[in-house]
């Protein structure tokens, strides 16, 4: 299986989708992440484990604690996963709204 | 720039949807999926053959810029003007399966509609791949426009 295909396994998870969000205006600690979820500690840790290994997060140490942050590589490069196939589209229709406006005013 | 085409696909499905809000009565929207010299221009296909009908057909042929032509067909099971297409979608030559379409219409306002359009795959893994591709239905896959497209952003 290739990375790819485990980033969007990954974000697949309603609990790490919201870790990302989590961390996308902070670094924390997995002590303060765990502490945004009522699930337990060490489901939280495999969550983490998860996005580090698909370098959706980072592991930072700062004197004796490990902060996570964002990957923003990562993230982007998901986003232009389905981004050209949306812009084609977004095009496509673009094209088809300007012919029917003309289309009524004839 | 304002993103009003919207993709939404679900990871692990073999199915997604594409939302569209345009600034057109229903039955404008509506009349340029009907009108075979209108879906020319929008699509930047041929029309070979459209028959807006339960069981009627439809085939489509585009022109790379090398001079290849692709071919794509499918077949219509329900019609409802103004309201909703459901068809089949296949491209000819290739190894993908064909793939089931849901087009609903809806009037917002009286100027105003929007698009549903629900696409089933017969695999997650066809799905992603014709995402990667940029592929779509009946379309030429204007891969250098695409190209430019996407560089803008960038």
């Amino acid at each position: 299986m290739n990375l790819r295909r485990d980033v969007f396994q990954a974000i697949a998870d309603p609990t790490r989708r919201a870790i990302l969000l989590l961390l996308a205006s902070q670094s924390l600690t997995a002590g303060a992440i765990a502490s945004n979820f009522d699930t337990a500690r060490p489901t939280v840790s495999k969550h983490l484990q998860i996005l580090t290994e698909c370098e959706l997060l980072k592991q930072e140490q700062s004197g004796r604690e490990v902060f996570y942050h964002i990957n923003a590589k990562k993230m982007i490069e998901i986003a232009d996963f389905i981004e050209p196939f949306r812009e084609m589209w977004d095009e496509r229709f673009n094209k088809l709204e300007a012919i029917m406006k003309n289309y009524k005013k004839t | 720039m304002e993103k009003k085409t919207k993709i939404n696909a679900e990871e692990g499905r073999q199915e997604l949807t594409v939302i569209r809000e345009f600034e057109l009565p229903v039955d404008l929207l509506f009349k340029a999926y009907v009108e075979s010299d209108i879906v020319e221009q929008w699509m930047g296909t041929k029309v070979l053959k459209l028959e807006n009908k339960r069981h009627g057909g439809y085939q489509f042929e585009t022109t790379d810029p090398k001079g290849n032509k692709h071919g794509f067909n499918g077949v219509i099971h329900e019609f409802v003007p103004n309201e909703k297409i459901t068809r089949t979608f296949e491209m000819e030559n290739s190894s993908f399966a064909v793939q089931l379409e849901f087009l609903e219409f809806e009037s917002i306002t009286e100027d105003t509609s929007k698009l549903n359009m629900h696409i089933i795959y017969r695999s997650v893994e066809l799905r992603d791949q014709m995402i990667k591709m940029g592929f779509a239905p009946g379309i030429n896959m204007a891969h250098n426009r695409l190209q430019d497209i996407v560089n803008k952003l960038k």
